[in-house]
């Protein structure tokens, strides 16, 4: 009788014991995947592709970018995306990083700005633009956010970018803050951060431009903004119009001390 | 001119290892583009790796490896200052070639 | 144990390649045409022209339990054996089960990593073919999964 207790107290402690180990979530074994994907990570390609694209003399002007006021002065791309979006006097516009290369790709290249805020991603200048984005995020990792508000108008698109953030509207009457309006939802198995205060280092703002695995491609954060709309079911917004600008001056100024990881690798 | 692969070669010891970012669309075939037609196949077949000049790896793959592959392999032998290069060539006879010093 | 066809396949392959490369004459190999469009391991072995593969500890195949997404699953693909004449990857429920094949020499170790393709959570395959034509394997589970919508 007492070897027959023993034994079932041991086959249930095997049982208990291997349940206990073998049970690893659902999240952890999508957390060891992503680990297993940061060594890698195809961004890179891009980054090397916008390194070259800084430098090299293109455009009508037959110019280089390498002038290109980023925030902290003609030419300085360390350090510049974690202080972006912001003010700048010469366009006397908040700008987010690639409102801004569009302003350098005009002014220091000639290239026409217009056309390429109507090309669609992943075509044609937009392709470039992708990659100088890349490279210029690049330069900050691991950098943490510190977008500037001390002039009015950064004041102002934060203030815009919140009541953009949490304006419902479109055939679902979504907003922004439907998905990242709380803490601990997700979408299937997407966490979604909560984008109203600071998500934490390399989330939410700090893990764009991205390389995504599921379709391959680059995304910028104008990418990323432009698809949450189509998500939402809203009218698509203008390339690096003011409404984008705020949005990100929201986001960025809640992300403020945290680590940006990007360009990051994301399913 | 196919997008240039990046390259990254450490040694420790006696191993060097390798890590490959190529360039390149990696079409299974299998994929529909917008208005619904097959894109086309189009991919990396073969893969050969040197060590200052000397062949040491070739590799064939399908049109199943990812898009923009990533490879990783290790080198005996290798110290700094040597050089691997790795070439590719795809189902349309594209090839690109890049080198990188062991670090 | 080639077939004359892929013989003579291999032969003019070889003939392209040397044109084109001229760089390894004595790697110079036809694309396994047969084998990466074999639907199963044994007709992948057979393609090949190796034997009969026998499950063995010391052949490892990594990958992760869970692929947020079927179109990039890291995979590895190494052995403790010596003699290995060539290393392979599978997917078991692709439409063309051979992802890749590598050719191991003396000069690199007999370990392998890629990211591959996978329609469907399957098993996934590392199998070494040894120069004497002995082929071990060794077989994991993938489950592939689609993640949400957003980031």
């Amino acid at each position: 009788m007492k070897t027959k207790n023993a034994l079932t107290w041991i086959a249930l402690g095997c049982l208990v014991s291997t349940a206990g180990w073998a049970q690893k979530s659902a999240v952890q074994s999508i957390e060891e995947y992503r680990a297993m994907l940061q060594d890698g990570n195809p961004a890179d390609l891009f980054e090397a592709k916008g390194e070259g694209l800084w430098k090299q003399k293109r455009g009508p002007k037959n110019a280089s970018l390498e002038q290109c006021d980023l925030g902290k002065g003609p030419g300085v791309f360390k350090g510049v995306f974690v202080e972006l979006p912001r003010y700048f006097a010469d366009t006397k516009r908040v700008q987010d990083l690639e409102s801004r290369l569009l302003t350098c790709m005009e002014t220091l290249q000639g290239l026409n700005a217009a056309e390429i805020a109507k090309t669609p991603f992943g075509k044609g200048e937009q392709n470039n633009m992708t990659a100088l984005a890349t490279w210029i995020a690049a330069e900050s990792k691991d950098m943490k956010f510190s977008l500037p508000q001390a002039h009015a108008q950064e004041k102002v698109f934060y203030e815009v970018g919140k009541r953009l953030f949490f304006q419902r509207a479109g055939a679902h009457d979504f907003s922004c803050a439907s998905c990242h309006g709380q803490d601990n939802t997700r979408i299937r198995l997407q966490d979604l951060p909560n984008l109203t205060k600071n998500p934490g280092d390399g989330v939410g703002f700090a893990a764009w431009p991205a390389y995504r695995v599921s379709n391959g491609q680059m995304w910028g954060m104008q990418q990323r903004l432009n698809d949450c709309y189509r998500q939402q079911r809203f009218p698509y917004p203008g390339f690096a119009s003011d409404a984008t600008v705020a949005l990100g001056v929201y986001l960025g100024v809640n992300s403020k001390g945290s680590a940006s990881v990007a360009p990051a690798i994301k399913r | 001119m196919a997008d240039p692969m990046r390259i990254r070669a450490q040694a420790a010891g006696d191993k060097t290892t390798v890590r490959v970012l190529m360039a390149h669309e990696m079409e299974s075939g299998q994929r529909k583009d917008a208005a619904g037609k097959l894109v086309p196949a189009w991919y990396i077949q073969e893969v050969t790796a040197t060590h200052n000049g000397k062949p040491v790896l070739t590799a064939e793959w399908g049109p199943a490896v990812s898009k923009n592959p990533f490879l990783q392999f290790v080198v005996k032998g290798a110290k700094a200052g040597d050089k691997i290069a790795v070439t590719w060539k795809d189902s349309k006879g594209e090839t690109r070639n890049d080198e990188a010093t062991v670090s | 144990m080639q077939s004359r066809r892929q013989a003579l396949k291999k032969t003019a392959l070889v003939a392209g390649l040397l044109a084109s490369t001229g760089m390894f004459p004595q790697f110079a190999f036809a694309f396994s045409k047969e084998a990466f469009e074999a639907k199963n391991l044994a007709d992948v072995l057979k393609a090949l022209g190796a034997g009969a593969p026998t499950e063995s500890k010391d052949v490892t195949i990594t990958g992760p339990d869970i692929a947020e997404n079927g179109a990039v699953v890291p995979l590895g693909v190494s052995t403790t054996l010596t003699g290995v004449k060539q290393l392979l990857v599978l997917v078991e429920k692709n439409p063309a089960a051979l992802i890749a094949l590598f050719n191991v020499t003396a000069s690199v170790e007999p370990a392998f990593s890629i990211r591959g393709k996978m329609g469907q959570s399957s098993d996934v395959y590392a199998v070494a073919v040894m120069n004497d034509g002995k082929v071990f394997f060794a077989k994991k589970e993938v489950k592939v999964t689609l993640g949400g919508c957003g980031g």
